[in-house]
């Protein structure tokens, strides 16, 4: 009998559709992140850095890109005789199959990839957040606290607490009450999305939501505070660090840019902690002579012909003679022509921008105004697309290969 | 190519290379900013579709174990077949060192007779360069040789240069009517790539033939005592070629790599290069970084000066550092205004703030692992 003390349930799923371009052929966790990472890295790193080895990964919007690249996990050492990582997609039953209705949903369809590793905790995590938390010692507080489900909270800046499902707690951090988005938050304690279920008792309430009319089979909708009001001891673990849910293109901006600050609070180069990818088979990148790139990342296969400053370039990007990037994102595998301007913009894996063109462009240009940009108004190219010579795209437009003629600016 | 395996030989000797292989062999040198010279030799017969490989080690084969592992990252994990290291060791008839090449091949021949393939192609390894064996293959069958010897002609060598290598002679219907071996005097510039491609049984009988003799010499005692007796044929490669055989020559083909041609032969032309994955992150460039001309691999933070470089992974260039026809091997670290031109860094060399190392472009620095300065 194979046994594992505690089983991680990742969820994949979700369309992420307020990416928009970037998630339309593609699931959210599978988004390109950081130079050479997806989303998905940061949970399936921490889970081994954390000793957790067995892992399902819950998956139903086009799960293509996301299964090849998850693959037999071996990237992750996930690659086990026991345990290890297994795509959970839907499935048709004897009599009917059905889609994952919701979060809670999805695991309770999946009861018997769980108990065939016997575990005692289950633990739950989400695909569209980057940071790197260690996940045993959440499962060390869980067991210390004798609790039936721990949540991971965050402090955020109170400001922004009207935005979370903060947990109201008491001093020895026991979750007392839990308030979906408060106009008026009395904590500034945020979930994480990131629970440890007894799974005995996860179990018992999966079954119990599933024959509940109405339920939406959500974990912050309905299980969570069913558990609360059924007073089962209930406590939050309180995470110090980096975190960003990366569910828009300005927080997924953001959280690129922040890996360019001088001593980024999200620290990759951590010898104990790394976070792992599947890598490409590229060569070192190359800087032309005549190339500028200053506070910008690069990887492998990159051919850098023009001045890149404050950007992220991954793997296999080039960029020719006079092109300039400036605080972009450019995905695997994007071609730059000549002479391109590309502002404030994320463009996505494979398309190929031609010579002379200006992709954020606006009516009124001001060097100072350039630099000091915050990524408002993000310009959003979509993946495969071949953008011809002299194509100027306004600033703040996403654009696919359905519409990208009819926003191309006139100048 | 399913039925064709690969012998690569690894123990060549490799005394011009001074610190560089005072603990490694030149197939475990570090070569091109994320490479040892193995993987090119590795890839090349991965790209042609050899499943079932061989590699003979000889001397401080440590760091080249720890590269290969289980062959996973060429895809040489495999059932059927996949990547055999085959050290020497010692039985009742074995010394536990190969005397030669043909010893070599003489004390492995189970794994030889067992495998099901019916061609060998053997190689050495110091010998980088990006190709498939699938068009030499075609003209060794086409042209019924015993075995085909696969040479570049190199017309800018020097002598010094050739007189280093195994040199052929061909005439007009490329049958190798001569070989020297390190010639004092070099009579070609045809220069064997050390690649060669046999039938397997023939290959068998020749290494029973000539270790019964007590000859363990590929070149010498296969190749050239056979001239007149077997069809022996060369196939000129005219690809881009780096023979690692000397520090100068070392130096300057790294340094070779940032035209944008040789860039292509030797990562793209044939296939990808496939080397050990590590896991690094993406390089970062500071504000007053200035790059130009120069090859950097995954983990290097750069705030200094860079131009005409290879950095391996992981190199750190401190600000106001200056570094210049330098090669920076893996993790080696470069302080704030240390100035550095015409050097080769092993790993782990750190060079402390502000000092200076300037050696010449035919005659650059060599800094040995972990030295700090």
């Amino acid at each position: 009998m194979v046994t594992k003390k505690c089983v991680a349930m990742l969820l994949a799923g979700g369309q992420g559709s307020r990416l928009g371009v970037l998630t339309k052929n593609t699931a959210k966790p599978a988004v390109p992140f950081g130079g050479k990472y997806r989303i998905i890295d940061f949970p399936l790193s921490n889970c081994t850095n954390s000793g957790i080895d067995t892992i399902g990964v819950l998956t139903q919007y086009k799960p293509l890109k996301l299964n090849s690249y998850i693959g037999i996990g071996q990237p992750w050492d996930l690659d086990r005789l026991n345990g290890g990582v297994t795509i959970l997609p839907p499935y048709m039953k004897q009599t009917a199959g059905e889609w994952y209705s919701g979060t809670a949903n999805a695991i309770c369809q999946n009861i018997e990839f769980i108990e065939a590793y016997h575990p005692e905790y289950v633990l739950i995590l989400s695909g569209d957040q980057i940071y790197k938390m260690d996940y045993s010692a959440m499962l060390e507080f869980h067991e210390e606290k004798n609790a039936d489900v721990t949540i991971a909270i965050l402090e955020v800046p109170w400001e922004d607490a009207g935005r979370f499902g903060i947990m109201n707690t008491d001093e020895d951090n026991r979750i007392y009450e839990f308030v979906e988005k408060p106009k008026n938050p009395i904590s500034n304690k945020a979930s994480m999305g990131i629970y440890i279920f007894n799974w005995k008792k996860l179990r018992q309430y999966l079954m119990e939501d599933q024959s509940t009319p109405g339920s939406s089979n959500d974990f912050g909708k309905d299980i969570i505070p069913k558990m609360l009001k059924d007073n089962e001891s209930m406590y939050a673990f309180p995470f110090k660090g980096y975190w960003r849910d990366v569910g828009t293109i300005q927080s997924l901006w953001e959280a690129n840019m922040d890996l360019l600050e001088e001593a980024p609070e999200l620290d990759l180069y951590d010898p104990g902690w790394r976070i792992y990818s599947r890598n490409p088979v590229e060569p070192p990148h190359f800087i032309a002579l005549g190339a500028n790139v200053r506070r910008c990342i690069i990887t492998e296969g990159g051919i850098i012909y023009g001045d890149v400053y404050h950007s992220i370039l991954f793997s296999g990007v080039t960029v020719g003679r006079g092109s300039k990037i400036h605080n972009s994102i450019l995905m695997p595998n994007v071609k730059v022509g000549e002479n391109t301007i590309i502002e404030n913009a994320i463009v996505a894996e494979n398309t190929v921008i031609g010579d002379n063109c200006y992709i954020g462009y606006r009516a009124h240009t001001d060097e100072d105004d350039m630099m000091d940009a915050k990524g408002n108004e993000i310009t959003v190219i979509g993946e495969n697309l071949v953008l011809p010579s002299g194509y100027k795209l306004g600033k703040g437009i996403m654009i696919d290969s359905d519409n990208f003629l009819a926003y191309q600016a006139v100048v | 190519m399913r039925d064709t395996m690969g012998i690569i030989f690894t123990g060549e000797s490799n005394i011009s290379l001074q610190e560089l292989t005072l603990r490694r062999s030149v197939a475990a040198l570090p070569f091109g900013g994320r490479y040892r010279v193995i993987d090119f030799t590795l890839s090349n017969m991965i790209n042609s579709g050899i499943t079932n490989v061989g590699l003979i080690t000889q001397n401080n084969y440590h760091s080249l174990m720890d590269h290969l592992d289980s062959g996973k990252q060429w895809d040489l994990d495999r059932k059927s077949g996949g990547l055999f290291i085959l050290p020497p060791y010692v039985s009742h008839d074995n010394t536990g060192w190969y005397r030669g090449e043909i010893d070599a091949l003489h004390n492995n021949m189970s794994y030889i007779r067992r495998s099901p393939q019916k061609t060998v192609v053997i190689s050495g390894s110091s010998m980088v360069c990006n190709l498939t064996f699938e068009d030499a293959m075609e003209f060794h069958r086409d042209n019924m040789a015993d075995i085909t010897v696969i040479y570049k002609e190199d017309k800018k060598a020097t002598n010094e240069e050739l007189s280093r290598h195994t040199l052929i002679r061909t005439d007009e219907s490329n049958r190798v009517w001569d070989i020297e071996v390190k010639p004092a005097v070099p009579m070609s510039d045809k220069v064997s790539m050390e690649m060669y491609i046999i039938d397997k049984r023939l290959f068998e009988y020749l290494i029973e033939e000539c270790a019964a003799r007590g000859q363990y010499d590929f070149n010498k005692d296969i190749l050239i005592k056979n001239l007149n007796k077997i069809r022996i044929l060369g196939y000129p490669y005219d690809g881009y070629l780096a023979k690692i055989d000397s520090v100068q020559s070392y130096f300057t083909h790294n340094l070779e790599l940032f035209s944008s041609e040789n860039f292509q032969e030797l990562f793209h032309h044939a296939g990808p290069v496939y080397t050990k994955v590590k896991d690094e992150v993406p390089a970062k460039y500071g504000d007053h970084a200035v790059a130009a001309n120069s090859l950097v691999a995954d983990g290097c933070v750069i705030e200094g000066h860079v131009e005409n470089c290879v950095l391996f992974r992981g190199v750190k260039i401190g600000e106001g550092a200056v570094v210049k026809n330098s090669i920076i091997m893996q993790d080696s670290e470069i302080q704030e205004k240390a100035v550095l031109e015409n050097v080769i860094l092993d790993k782990e060399v750190i060079i402390r703030k502000g000092r200076h190392l300037i050696g010449q472009e035919c005659y650059p620095v060599v800094i040995r692992k972990k030295a700090v300065i």
